[in-house]
């Protein structure tokens, strides 16, 4: 298998304050990997990096063999080819649904407007929202904004998608609804990062689970054996923590 | 208490002041606000950019237009820009400039330091996380701008912007200094020739006043039709 990601020591600092020590992954095509660990531990920073939308100091990171962390490597361009799902929708509140879908097509990767529009319409379709084309964002369920947000991501047609977070922000009752079309994503074989600690979508879909704790990757295991024997004392604790519910 | 007023004198006088006064206030403060708008939003840009090359200039003249009178400023400018204009071009002679484009260039270039600052601030209203989410979509900083945060920080501001039209719309009376012939020159003209000064001055502060809270009225009503849904 070729990576798709490639993670290799990377290190960043806030100031004098190091958030990333030295993390090493990678990622290949339609592998789904699930990164967890308590907050502050830096996933969100981690796959951030992996888009470039956070800078970083050491270490190197490679997308289908283009360098990130390369200043002669065209950010905008890399990104289009990258989807990214936040954990607070970030759609954009002055344009309606299908807008939100089809300008990005339009100014990124040039499409007709009748191209994009039919693509966005399939793709609502897809997260089952083709009704609320012409709503606008802030009419939506936080839950319907997200899968909008996926689909706008999916539109751009990219090579992997990155998740921060996805279902944090939204309201328990909502978090399925999501969470299935991440699933049904992961089985049509989409490479995927995916920060969450939704342990019940790790165990369905993921192949690997990365633990961090303090900037650290403490574990990276395949799924079944992080949750049947962890080897980190950390991930352990954090684990019964969370699944004892 | 009225009765030795003689209203008349602006019944007869309404042609001159309309035709000629009111044209010249609403032009100046349409164009003016047009012009303030766009430079003072590439001024926000500009501060906001984190290049000192471009920050430092751009503070600098806000700052230096709003530490100014500005009826200094419309004073100084209709005598600079003639010179201003034969440096640029070259020319022998000092360029002709009518009153007018000198009150336009000088409101413009004044209001561009305000509308620059509620620029500057709508921009930073719109959060870091649409920006990410424009970047993370693969969009350059002109489409990041262009499409997502001017048109959001714009709508924003909408009220606060047209409130400074408000202030700019009064502040074309101080054209005076230049005796151009503003409405509230128009008005003083007919006051002088006829003698009748008072009821002149009042019918002008009417006149002010209804166009100013009309005009406050309809920023409400446009607040609440282009207002983002959240």
């Amino acid at each position: 298998m070729s990576a798709m990601i490639e993670i290799a020591d990377l290190s960043k600092w806030y100031g004098p304050t190091q958030v990333l020590k030295d993390c090493s992954a990678q990622v290949a095509k339609g592998e789904v990997v699930v990164v967890c660990g308590p907050s502050g531990s830096g996933k969100s920073t981690l796959i951030k990096c992996v888009n470039g939308l956070e800078p970083f100091q050491a270490g190197r990171i490679s997308v289908d063999g283009i360098s990130v962390g390369d200043p002669k490597t065209n950010l905008p361009k890399l990104r289009a080819r990258i989807g990214m799902v936040f954990q607070h929708f970030e759609l954009f509140p002055h344009l309606s649904v299908i807008r939100n879908l089809t300008l990005p097509q339009i100014k990124v990767l040039h499409r007709d407007a009748d191209e994009a529009e039919e693509k966005g319409t399939r793709l609502l379709d897809r997260v089952g929202l083709a009704a609320y084309a012409g709503k606008f964002p802030g009419q939506l369920s936080g839950g319907q904004q997200q899968r909008v947000a996926i689909a706008r991501a999916l539109a751009m047609e990219p090579i992997a998608m990155l998740f921060d977070e996805p279902t944090s922000a939204l309201d328990p009752e909502m978090i399925q609804e999501v969470l299935d079309v991440m699933v049904a994503l992961a089985r049509d074989g989409m490479t995927m990062i995916v920060v969450t600690h939704e342990m019940g979508f790790a165990r369905k879909v993921a192949h690997r689970v990365v633990f961090m704790d303090q900037g650290e990757i403490v574990e990276d295991a395949p799924t079944a054996d992080f949750f049947v024997k962890p080897h980190s004392g950390r991930a352990q604790l954090f684990l019964s923590k969370i699944l004892q519910h | 208490m009225f009765s030795h007023f003689d209203f008349d004198v602006i019944i007869r006088s309404l042609p001159y002041l309309f035709y000629q006064g009111i044209t010249f206030t609403v032009l100046l403060t349409a164009l003016a606000t047009l012009g303030g708008i766009v430079l003072g939003t590439l001024l926000a840009l500009m501060r906001l950019s984190g290049f000192a090359l471009l920050t430092v200039p751009a503070a600098a003249y806000v700052n230096l237009m709003r530490s100014v009178p500005f009826v200094l400023m419309i004073f100084w400018f209709y005598f600079l820009v003639p010179y201003i204009g034969q440096w640029v071009t070259f020319s022998s002679r000092p360029m002709q400039v009518g009153a007018f484009a000198s009150c336009l260039v000088t409101f413009t270039l004044f209001e561009a330091a305000f509308f620059c600052e509620i620029m500057r601030a709508g921009i930073q209203s719109i959060s870091r996380g649409q920006v990410a989410a424009a970047q993370a979509l693969g969009m350059t900083y002109p489409t990041v701008m262009g499409y997502i945060v001017l048109p959001q920080a714009f709508r924003n501001m909408v009220p606060v912007l047209l409130t400074q039209t408000i202030v700019l719309f009064q502040d074309t009376s101080l054209v005076y200094v230049i005796s151009v012939t503003d409405f509230l020159g128009a008005a003083s003209k007919v006051a002088q020739r006829d003698g009748r000064l008072v009821e002149m001055y009042l019918f002008a502060a009417v006149v002010y006043f209804v166009i100013s809270l009309a005009a406050s009225r309809v920023v409400g009503l446009l607040q609440r039709h282009i207002a983002i849904i959240r």
